[in-house]
């Protein structure tokens, strides 16, 4: 065998420890981004779920104020995990609407009743085509949606309480 | 008192661990017999201390201290006996604790038995074994304390993740760390000759049975954690190419082809280098496997949080050995005597070519498991799954059958290709004939599964082939594991190309009363009703599978968990002779009908049948083994000691 040869696998070896390095000391978040974050909301208009709650539509975002758009369902246990902190959001008077994706009026009522009710609207998105439309993968996501209806951030994945301030910020600064 | 002692235990035998390793350079650096005399005992000494310190966290766990963080954290007091005692390694800390206790005991059985062996490499290895050890004590004590306590204790424990509470996950992580610290033994040994030069037949007989025993467990956990995947998460499936599964099957994959050549190297002296590579690449693919999985920097979509200090810490140790390792192997590998030669056409060759197709697989799989990150890095978020890992994996493995049915006809050293023809021709006949019959009689079904089960009929009669014509009685154990082992091949590709040419799959809703068709069955949902469990509720559903004259009900259940909140779906399964009705009960919809998926998955079991023949085979040849070299060293010691 070549003598350099026999260096060929702490080579490979290298290769992959300073790719794992780099991996990991990245500030990465490891999830499916939409390619939306950056661009202007997409045209919709959801029609309301509850009797109690107005609808949300593309519109709305346009008004010069930043809000949140969370994409939540009843049938989801995460998005019962993040409600306090949507509850605090809420309480530091940001605006919060709520996507509900394949839900039924009861059902988001009891979800309500049982975990706190943070929402300014609510739409109903009962195909999830508004959520696909948003870029987004799952339930919960959050998005921050600047004045001018731009997406300017998207949080995957239950917000916890340390991603509190990060969206604050985001807030701050599409302002 | 107990998670002190276990704290302080710990503390002991990492220091005998570094004191293991420094005796064991000195002594070999110097020559000095004396010092090399110690490093057999500080071993014993750090195997029974590190066994005191999982004991003593198993007695936490077992006793629900809740003033213990970790016991805190991962149990609950209402949990069955037998979920917190295994809770006690379902967590980071507590895994991290078990791996260390396998890899001391395995040091100190190294200490007591292996003699045969010349004594510096034994040190050698042992003071490897030292320094592996010494990582991850370091690793434990710095990052990972499993014995820290929390003020004030809570009122109770924060439960166990529900889906693993299941006996046969209780065992599953055990089993496979058997199996990689049994690689690491390989590893230690591997580097230990690399030391002292002495790389041949003693060297690979005392390393084979550490191989055997971790490949058995490997198989074995596989084996296991395929079928709890498929009973357990309600998909249907028996292998998703996660990386989890991923992880667990480099190293297998690797053990296999180490396996395979560490036999050449013991019966025929050839192949050493090679051998060597394998034993630092299978250590390194258990390391690289549980690092990634452990590390989170694989699991995608709405990861957990993960600790980044550990993830480097473990990251570095895995650097210093496996990095390590590969440097001695390029700096020294020359050094050592080249062994010696075969024919193209002879076992060897059989072998070399089992271990290059073994290689392949591994080399694929690796960079499917690793490309994601290597996209990531250029700023492309995408996975690797199933199709990729199918269209690839697929027909090297159809390759590594007609390899494995023809190794074992083949004589050692030099063979003859037209006598291997010969013998070839019956199982290759069986193989066509097969292949005939099925493309007559199925219409629709992929060439892959169809290959697949004509290969594996021509490997059945292949691999039974050493038994013609022999002595049944006086065959050795190992060539009967070695039979069935391969036989176990051909039972596991038949069970899983059956599933995947001929599986039926119905997804249905269903109101009361209603009835479906699928397979051979005819499936009536004739009830729903709750049903309560020590810590969980669940709706479970009535579903009445009759089939030919004969009935029986099967009862799928969407299980409620209350600490923490959770919902999963117990699958409920109908094994028959002939394969398996897999149910699984679906949400309610807003009209009153259930939701059900239904599948008939014709021959499925032999997957798994095939899977346990693998690891009796390889039990059976660890058995085999041991007892030949003990009886030969009996022999030895008493021919030595003039009493023949």
């Amino acid at each position: 065998m070549r003598h350099w040869l026999l260096w060929a696998p702490l080579l490979v070896f290298a290769g992959i420890v300073a790719l794992v390095a780099m991996e990991m000391h990245q500030p990465s978040d490891r999830t499916v981004f939409s390619h939306m974050v950056g661009r202007d909301l997409p045209r919709f208009d959801l029609a309301p779920l509850l009797d109690d709650k107005p609808g949300i539509n593309a519109a709305l975002y346009r008004r010069g104020k930043p809000r949140l758009v969370n994409i939540f369902a009843s049938w989801c246990v995460p998005c019962a995990a993040e409600a306090p902190q949507l509850a605090d959001l809420a309480a530091r008077g940001v605006p919060i609407d709520a996507v509900a994706v394949r839900d039924t009026p009861g059902d988001v009522r009891t979800f309500l009743n049982r975990w706190g009710d943070p929402y300014a609207r609510l739409g109903s998105d009962p195909k999830g085509r508004v959520q696909l439309a948003l870029g987004s993968s799952g339930v919960p996501e959050t998005f921050v949606i600047d004045g001018q209806g731009k997406i300017v951030e998207q949080h995957v994945g239950p917000i916890r309480e340390e991603d509190i301030p990060g969206i604050l910020k985001a807030l701050e600064d599409a302002r | 008192m107990i998670a002190e002692a276990g704290l302080a235990i710990l503390w002991l035998a990492a220091s005998l661990a570094l004191l293991q390793c420094a005796l064991a350079i000195t002594g070999i650096r110097f020559n000095r017999d004396d010092i090399m005399a110690a490093v057999r005992p500080v071993a014993v000494v750090q195997g029974v201390l590190t066994l005191f310190a999982m004991a003593a966290l198993i007695a936490l766990f077992a006793r629900s201290d809740m003033s213990v963080l970790l016991v805190a954290e991962n149990s609950h007091s209402m949990k069955p006996l037998l979920y917190k005692i295994a809770g006690a390694w379902g967590n980071h800390e507590g895994s991290m604790l078990l791996w260390v206790t396998i890899l001391g005991i395995s040091g100190a059985a190294i200490a007591i038995f292996e003699w045969r062996l010349d004594r510096r490499t034994v040190i050698a290895t042992l003071g490897a074994q030292g320094l592996i050890a010494l990582g991850f004590f370091a690793f434990l004590l710095l990052s990972s304390n499993p014995f820290a306590r929390i003020w004030p204790p809570p009122a109770d424990g924060r439960g166990l993740n529900p889906l693993l509470q299941d006996p046969g996950l209780a065992f599953h992580p055990p089993t496979l760390y058997f199996g990689y610290v049994g690689l690491s033994v390989a590893f230690s040994f591997a580097v230990g000759a690399l030391v002292t030069r002495e790389v041949g037949p003693a060297f690979a007989r005392a390393m084979r049975p550490w191989i055997l025993g971790a490949w058995l467990f490997l198989t074995l956990g596989i084996t296991a954690g395929s079928y709890w995947a498929y009973y357990e998460l309600g998909w249907g499936g028996w292998w998703f190419w996660d990386p989890v599964e991923n992880a667990s099957l480099m190293p297998w994959l690797a053990a296999t082809a180490l396996l395979h050549s560490v036999n050449v190297l013991a019966t025929r002296d050839g192949l050493r280098a090679w051998t060597i590579m394998l034993a630092v690449v299978a250590f390194s693919m258990s390391m690289i496997g549980t690092f990634l999985v452990r590390s989170g920097i694989l699991t995608s979509v709405h990861s957990f949080a993960v600790d980044p200090a550990r993830g480097s810490f473990l990251l570095v140790l895995l650097a210093i050995y496996i990095g390590g390792a590969l440097a001695l192997f390029a700096a020294r590998i020359g050094t050592v005597r080249q062994g010696n030669t075969f024919d193209p056409v002879s076992r060897e060759a059989g072998l070399v070519l089992n271990n290059l197709l073994l290689s392949v697989i591994l080399g694929i799989v690796l960079i499917g498991t690793l490309y994601p990150l290597v996209a990531q890095a250029m700023g492309v978020q995408l996975s690797v799954g199933k199709p990729f890992f199918d269209k690839t994996v697929g027909p090297v493995a159809l390759l590594l059958m007609i390899a494995l049915a023809a190794g074992p006809m083949l004589r050692w050293r030099r063979d003859d290709a037209r006598l291997l023809m010969r013998r070839m021709a019956l199982p290759a006949g069986a193989a066509l004939a097969t292949l005939t019959a099925l493309l007559f009689l199925t219409a629709g079904a992929g060439a892959l599964p169809l290959t697949g089960l004509a290969l594996a009929a021509g490997l059945a009669l292949a691999s039974v082939a050493p038994l013609w014509g022999r002595n049944l009685r006086r065959m050795p154990l190992f060539t009967w594991g070695m039979v069935i082992a391969h036989l176990g091949v051909a039972v596991a590709v038949t069970g899983m190309a059956s599933e995947a040419a001929f599986t039926r799959e119905r997804l249905v809703a269903l109101r009361l009363g209603q009835s479906v068709d699928v397979g051979p069955y005819r499936v009536a949902f004739t009830g729903v009703k709750p049903q309560v469990g020590k810590n969980w509720s669940a709706i479970g559903g009535v579903l009445t599978a009759r089939r030919g004259g004969g009935t029986a009900v099967l009862n799928p259940q969407r299980r409620y968990f209350s600490d923490p909140v959770t919902t999963t779906n117990e699958s409920a399964i109908l094994t028959a002779f002939d394969g398996q009705l897999y149910t699984v009960l679906g949400e309610r919809n807003a009209d009153g009908r259930w939701q059900l998926r239904l599948w008939w998955k014709p021959l499925v079991t032999l997957i798994w049948l095939g899977g346990g023949m693998i690891a009796l085979g390889g039990l059976l040849s660890l058995i085999g083994r041991v007892t030949r070299e003990w009886r030969t060293e009996r022999r030895r010691r008493r021919v030595a000691a003039g009493m023949i």
